[in-house]
């Protein structure tokens, strides 16, 4: 295969695998979770449920005090690189074009030299995020395959795309070719790896918020 | 027929020796070749005798041809055309029948091992009646031709990569020069046509220095197709601010912003039409206002649609997004049914715990 | 009756997955944040006392059995299935090193209530078998006698008549119609006499009706702590049948933590109806008097105070503000620790910590937590408002060579009323 035919081949087939994939992994993870259903509360309520839930599906973006003074470094590097991936994925061009395409709609992109900047920044982030992972306690003594397995579908989209950018190591149609088929497989191990979380800490936290609420609770 | 390049610019189009050495300068700096070279081009081209060319067409549209050959004026590509002796060319010969199929026999004995073969077109391997010449299919002709050549070059992207005919469903089975050649150097010149001066300035090359030019994986030369359309276009610095034509019409499109979002293919192909640009370097589909369509490029006509943009995928998937939500919905609602039942069966059969069945019996 | 096993015990936790319990599994992105929130961690900075490691048992079953990656892992041989000897090893972190805090809840980014699903787990635990053995003798006490710690109603009626003798108050028992009906620990009886007495005189200087039940007097329940339902339920019922019989319009519960994360939380949810009564703890009740005007207090603490709050008050209870305002009225020097409030540290010995003979090392070692907070603001007295914290923090400051007295806050505010209204400004 050569490379405009492996270009090809994950702007089209590739890409409606992994689409598909996708797509039927995050219907069922969603339904896997909703349907298990909760149980009705009978306690009398001392606040309310859905406004707990909203509060916390919010409010713990923003960490709490004492864990903020407790692990600075951590949230500071989970922050950076979650903000970073957030502003290339929705505001590089290329990508906006893509959005585009499924939502039928567009918006303003950064300048190419900003998204550059950001893309090292969070690439740093990650990098920094691996290291604690490995030489931590906790993490280390937490972290299984997946973790590693994760971090590495998440940080190969970005150094493919800082390497199309740049021209490093590959011609622009193979290393673009990569960088697409390398989000493919972000794609793929999204709904069964905890990429899901991206999704479902909001369900976790509307949970979370609603049983505080009804306690009265600001969690 | 020995007369040198030099000579019959001289004699017959009364061109000046500082024209002809423009001209070697020219050839110098599109190929990336040191200017302290120019004089070995020139005494080269002066003095090589005719060069034996034997030029195949299959399936082709002559197009390549023609970007060699029309021009408003002759130029000195088209003269370097008179350098060669171009032994056989079904459509520029006036030769034609048995008088032609001979004319082509006769250069091939006489130049045995040292001919050259330029090929246009791709070779149909489905059926060989699909393209013939004389009676003869075009692989028959090629593999007794390239027997003999010194080198082929295959001209246009047909013949390079297997171009429009190649493109799917490829119903002739065709395919490039280098798929039935293999034991040949073979130089191909992409491009759907390719720029004149890329052709000539290989020929120049071979007669010069008697090698290859340095080719890329692709069997391109370097000097050419070495860097993409993207990175040497005039408009490079609007896809970097962000700047771009949505429309053909738009303001933007007027302003002559970045055409990325319009389908352009320059970031991912590889030709000199940025630089060296068409018609006497004045201008190149991207100047003129429409995105590049990568016709340099194997499986050019496959690789997505012209206008749609590198980053979306080659084709819809409305249909295929709407399937994979029914069916993500049908397991999901099967599989979380399932999982209720499990559950709600797990606390039917729990059984219940008393103090005194809190320990392990035994 | 049937017996424990681990087959009964993989059959609870089954009967455990919910849609939160699937949503928080399926967040957790090992970030690790949860062990700095954890007092068994901080203190230790031991890894495996990390909150989400505590719950592997429970997320093997929910991926096992509820996801289909998980069936088609297990399928692979990629996972391997929760086993015996797993449940066993995990007593250590899911009792021992978990006080059900639920400081972990509010503090995972993903917003993962861990805490809850500690409590599930040991659904599980307790159906398998390994239930650690000092609360299996609790829940025995409490299910058998009345009380995890044996009293029985006779205790409490000397108590009572001590009572009487002492301070002339009526303590009444079995009063159909009584406004409040009330409930203690046994903590309370045995070691905290006080608090009944003081119960006696706040009703009585607020005018209200009251009554203790001679057959319900006992609000902790061991089987929240354990994990079981059923015994939890058998024990709820008592006061909820008592409450309804004795037809009252509040169920108070005590100064205890757990008693009210039992009967205000889980109670209308085990017995599966609404309840027909109020139910508070004595802190809101207090709180409620105070606004109505009917609690009138006099003369101010002159120590410096702090309060330490029940982790079942403040993170499952949403009883925050309650404490302060009573406490500012009698207290002249109130400071708050660090993390005060929501996210104030456990004690170290709550949700059945302090009954597990393995885990008293343990508990004291992270007390250390309690005793820098402590430090860093020089009080000269703590108050609490749960007698199992009031007990720990005695036993802690103990260990830690500290001389530190500790008191309830509901004594606190008696000893600080006004005789007779009336004659309010007499006394001065």
């Amino acid at each position: 295969m050569n490379e405009v035919a492996f270009l090809a081949w994950v702007r089209g087939i590739g890409f409606q695998i992994a689409l598909g994939i996708f797509i039927v992994g995050m219907v069922v993870r969603w339904l896997e979770i909703f349907l298990l259903g909760k149980k009705h509360d009978y306690s009398a309520p001392k606040g309310s449920a859905v406004q707990g839930a909203i509060h916390t599906i919010f409010s713990r973006s923003i960490p709490e005090k004492s864990t903020w003074q407790r692990s600075r470094v951590q949230i500071v590097t989970g922050y950076v690189f979650h903000v970073g991936l957030l502003l290339i994925i929705l505001f590089l061009t290329p990508h906006i074009t893509l959005f585009r395409e499924f939502l039928g709609f567009g918006w303003a992109g950064l300048p190419n030299s900003v998204v550059d900047l950001i893309a090292v920044i969070t690439m740093f982030a990650l990098l920094v995020a691996l290291v604690r992972r490995l030489q931590d306690p906790v993490l280390r003594f937490i972290s299984t395959f997946q973790d590693y397995l994760v971090w590495t579908v998440t940080f190969l989209p970005l150094l493919t795309g800082y390497m199309a950018y740049h021209h490093l190591g590959f011609s622009y149609p193979t290393i673009l070719g990569l960088h697409i088929l390398s989000v493919e497989i972000l794609l793929v191990l999204f709904p069964f790896t905890k990429l899901m979380h991206a999704i479902t800490l909001f369900i976790a936290r509307g949970f979370n918020g609603a049983t505080a609420g009804h306690k009265g609770v600001q969690a | 027929m020995s007369t040198s390049l030099g000579a019959i610019l001289r004699e017959q189009y009364g061109v000046s020796r500082r024209d002809f050495l423009k001209f070697c300068s020219v050839l110098a700096s599109s190929m990336a070749i040191s200017p302290t070279f120019i004089p070995r081009i020139a005494e080269a081209l002066e003095k090589t005798p005719r060069q034996s060319v034997i030029w195949l067409s299959f399936q082709e549209c002559t197009g390549c041809t023609e970007s060699l050959t029309r021009s408003n004026a002759p130029t000195l590509e088209s003269l370097i055309l008179e350098q060669i002796s171009l032994d056989y060319h079904h459509t520029l010969q006036a030769a034609a029948g048995d008088a032609a199929e001979r004319a082509r026999d006769l250069a091939m004995k006489a130049n045995q091992g040292k001919y050259l073969l330029i090929v246009d077109g791709s070779v149909p391997m489905g059926n060989s009646g699909y393209s013939t010449i004389a009676g003869i299919s075009n692989v028959d002709a090629l593999r007794e031709v390239a027997s003999g050549a010194s080198a082929i070059i295959a001209v246009g992207t047909c013949a390079a990569f297997g171009g429009l005919p190649h493109a799917n469903p490829n119903p002739t089975g065709a395919v490039s020069v280098s798929e039935i050649i293999t034991d040949k150097p073979i130089i191909n010149i992409s491009g759907c046509p390719p720029i004149p001066v890329v052709i000539t300035g290989v020929i120049a090359h071979l007669i010069t220095f008697g090698v290859l030019p340095e080719l890329d994986k692709l069997g391109r030369p370097l000097s050419f197709y070495g860097q993409n359309i993207h990175d040497r276009c005039y408009r490079r610095p609007f896809y970097e601010k962000g700047l771009f034509a949505e429309d053909f019409d738009d303001a933007g499109a007027k302003k002559g912003w970045c055409l990325y979002k319009l389908g352009c293919k320059g970031p991912v192909t590889y030709n000199a039409c940025a630089t060296l640009k068409w018609n006497d370097g004045v201008s190149f589909p991207i100047e003129a206002g429409h995105g590049c369509i990568g016709c340099s490029e194997p499986n050019f006509w496959d690789a997505g649609g012209f206008y749609r943009p590198l980053a979306v995928p080659t084709e819809g998937v409305a249909q295929l997004t709407q399937m994979a939500f029914a069916a993500g919905g049908a397991l999901g609602i099967a599989a979380g049914v399932l999982n209720a039942k499990k559950r709600d069966h797990a606390i039917a059969e729990r059984e219940t715990v008393s103090i005194d069945d809190l320990k392990r019996k035994g | 009756m049937s017996n424990a096993s681990f087959s009964r015990g993989y059959q609870a936790l089954k009967a455990q997955i919910d849609a939160p319990i699937a949503a928080y599994f399926s967040s957790c992105v090992h970030c690790g944040l949860c062990a700095e929130a954890c007092l068994f961690f901080t203190e230790t900075r031991d890894p495996k006392y990390t909150p989400i490691h505590k719950l592997e048992p429970l997320r093997k079953v929910w991926e096992q059995e509820y996801t289909l990656v998980g069936k088609l892992k297990a399928w692979f041989g990629l996972s391997t299935p929760l086993h015996d000897q797993e449940l066993a090893d995990w007593q250590e972190f899911i009792y021992n090193s978990c006080t059900l805090c639920g400081r972990c809840s509010l503090v995972c980014p993903v917003g993962n209530d861990l805490s809850y699903m500690i409590r599930k787990e040991r659904e599980g635990m307790v159906a398998a078998g390994h239930a650690p053995d000092g609360q299996i003798s609790a829940a025995k006490r409490a299910i058998t006698v009345g009380s995890p710690m044996g009293v029985k109603f006779p205790a409490l009626q000397a108590q009572i008549k001590h009572i009487e003798k002492d301070t002339g108050f009526i303590v009444p028992v079995n009063q159909v119609g009584a406004e409040y009906m009330v409930t203690l620990s046994s903590m309370e009886i045995m070691n905290y006499p006080e608090y009944l007495e003081a119960l006696a005189r706040i009703f009585k200087h607020a005018g209200k009706t009251w009554t203790l039940c001679s057959e319900a007097f006992e609000a902790t329940n061991t089987g929240i702590q354990i994990g079981s339902s059923d015994i939890a339920r058998e024990l709820v019922s008592r006061l909820v049948n008592a409450a309804e019989r004795l037809q009252v319009k509040t169920l108070v519960s005590p100064e205890c933590g757990h008693a009210y994360t039992a009967i205000r939380w889980e109670g209308a949810n085990l017995m599966g109806k609404a309840f027909t009564f109020k139910v508070q703890h004595i802190l809101e009740v207090l709180e409620e008097l105070r606004q109505q005007g009917k609690l009138k207090t006099e003369g101010l603490e002159t120590a410096r105070m702090t309060f330490h709050d029940p982790c079942q008050l403040v993170r499952r209870g949403g009883v925050i503000d309650e404490p302060r305002n009573l406490l500012k009225t009698v207290a002249q020097n109130f400071v708050e620790m660090e993390d005060a409030g929501k996210m104030n540290w456990c004690c170290g010995a709550g949700g059945g910590v302090g009954a597990i003979e393995q885990a008293h090392e343990l508990k004291t070692r992270v007390f250390q937590r309690k005793i820098s907070q402590l430090d860093a603001i020089k009080v000269e007295t703590v108050v609490t408002a749960c007698a199992n914290c009031r007990i720990t923090l005695e036993e802690g400051f103990e260990a830690y060579n500290r001389e530190m007295p500790v008191l309830g806050l509901t004594e606190l505010i008696a000893q600080h009323l006004v005789e007779e209204p009336a004659t309010e400004n007499a006394h001065e």
